[in-house]
């Protein structure tokens, strides 16, 4: 049973969550903008993150084939792999595995980089070399984040369907053009649009939770250690509370 | 040692201070760190705040430069009260004081030109508009010894060498206060003899006003013209050098004790 500590931390640490929140909206559109430093971090979130993301993506591709395949096969629904498969990694498989993945990577490295500056001063001196630390620091990643991960999980899509295909080609003998007629035949504006919404918001919350973690890290390395392990875990946990709210919102406006 | 009084009076030949902090108070929780700590530095002075670790000292300098907000008291900069500057007005004050970490600070993640490049990003003007940093880089970087080391990497320097390169980081900016937390800790003799050297060349050439926090007794010895004694979160004593060292309170005797 958690303890009346625990709960109070965690509220509290929702509450601290929150007025992150609300100063990076309240200094995001106020200048100055760090636009170059933006764009670095862009490149390096998203330059990390491929490879990883690919092998990822291309690994569900063929696990998610290779396992649904003798039981379609069962009933004679071979042809529906492709349209199953499609739905099933554009609506969700893709854009939570791939955002987990990416909270892996990039929410620690986030939190362990900017945990690191805090405890060794590096943001004391930014902020005395008359640089605001939050904007420079905090702003870029986030937006870095949130525009990168979109992209990331369109390009896992595209891979993990290639896996999927491949899996169809060597044991269906089904061409690269009928498998890819029958995938994208299958989406509809339902399907496409709010699970790119929403990891607009995966990635808002992955990079929100990396850098709260990192910019408030405390007590010397052992501090870096742990925000780098809380931003992973706590930004795995608000992933899936994301996806819910979102898998409800879209139930409400197109009846999946 | 010299009574307050005293000070006042010999003070007051001075001028204005260009740093005046009254009865400044910090707590944190139950823990009181500044019980009502009283400064004054004057334009070319070196003052030199000595206390125990824990004393408060790393927390008054930070109230100082505006990284800690005090829970009362009054900070007065070049004639500006502290609390009532906005973050803008605050940023170009900054410019006029440089703040030299404890453990230099630097940049991991940039070379040593970015590091010195990083503070001029926002007050180019100060210089008029500059497109190349790199004389103000290279000069900074002489001033310290350490022009080769230009393009390495903070990883790739020694203590002493980030210490170095942190002061010609604070330096760019040319500032009229420099600020010392604990210059020399964590180096070996030879190495702070070598950095106290570079305080008193700086001093010299740039004409800056320095605030020296250290418990370091050959540190104040070399650069102290004035010493404050930071004990229990208040002024305990203050005096030259030698009036401290001479003084017969336990307390003080402590402090001067190899």
């Amino acid at each position: 049973m958690l303890g009346s500590n625990s709960i109070e931390r965690f509220f509290i640490e929702v509450g601290d969550l929150s007025y992150f929140t609300k100063r990076f909206f309240k200094e995001v559109f106020s200048r100055p903008f760090e636009f170059k430093e933006f764009l670095r971090q862009c490149y390096n979130i998203g330059n990390r993150s491929l490879l990883l993301v690919g092998v990822t993506a291309f690994i569900i591709g063929l696990v998610i084939t290779l396992q649904t395949r003798p039981t379609l096969q069962e009933f004679g629904a071979e042809s529906w792999m492709p349209s199953m498969v499609s739905i099933s990694i554009i609506r969700e498989i893709g854009p939570v595995i791939i955002a987990l993945t990416f909270a892996g990577r990039i929410a620690s490295g986030i939190g362990a980089e900017l945990g690191s500056m805090r405890v060794t001063e590096q943001i004391d001196a930014m902020e005395v070399s008359g640089t605001n630390p939050f904007k420079y620091l905090v702003i870029t990643r986030i937006l870095a984040t949130t525009l990168m991960l979109p992209i990331l999980v369109i390009i896992g899509d595209a891979i993990a369907l290639y896996g999927s295909y491949i899996i169809e080609n060597l044991k269906g003998d089904v061409s690269f053009r009928l498998y890819f007629n029958k995938a994208l035949n299958a989406l509809a504006f339902g399907d496409l649009v709010p699970a790119t919404i929403k990891t607009f918001f995966f990635g808002f919350a992955i990079g929100l939770v990396g850098c709260f973690k990192g910019y408030y890290c405390e007590k010397g390395t052992v501090g870096v250690g742990l925000a780098a392990n809380s931003a992973v875990v706590f930004a795995s946990m608000l992933l899936f509370i994301l996806d819910f709210i979102a898998v409800f919102i879209t139930d409400i406006f197109f009846e999946i | 040692m010299t009574n307050r009084n005293d000070i006042q009076k010999k003070q007051s030949t001075k001028g204005n201070p260009i740093i005046k902090i009254e009865n400044l108070m910090k707590s944190f929780g139950d823990n009181a760190v500044l019980k009502g700590f009283n400064l004054e530095l004057y334009e070319g002075e070196n003052l030199v705040i000595m206390g125990k670790s824990g004393s408060g000292k790393s927390v008054m300098i930070k109230c100082l430069i505006g990284l800690m907000e005090p829970d009362s008291g009054y900070i007065e900069i070049m004639g500006r009260d502290l609390s009532r500057l906005s973050r803008s007005d605050l940023d170009e004050l900054r410019t006029e004081v440089g703040f030299l970490f404890q453990g230099s600070a630097l940049y991991d993640s940039m070379t040593v030109r970015e590091n010195l490049e990083f503070p001029l990003r926002r007050h180019k003007h100060k210089f008029g508009i500059v497109e190349d940093t790199t004389p103000l880089v290279e000069e900074a970087l002489k001033n310290v010894g350490l022009l080769d080391a230009i393009n390495l990497m903070p990883a790739e320097l020694s203590g002493g060498m980030k210490r170095r390169i942190a002061l010609a980081r604070t330096l760019i900016l040319k500032p009229k206060i420099i600020l010392y937390d604990e210059p020399t800790s964590g180096l070996d003799p030879i190495t702070s003899k070598e950095i106290i050297e570079l305080m008193r060349n700086i001093q010299k050439q740039y004409k800056t006003s320095s605030l020296i926090i250290t418990h370091d007794v050959d540190c104040a010895r070399v650069v102290a013209e004035r010493m404050i004694l930071l004990v229990d979160g208040i002024n305990y004593a203050e005096g030259t050098y030698n009036e401290l060292a001479s003084a017969q309170d336990k307390k003080i005797k402590a402090f001067f004790k190899h």
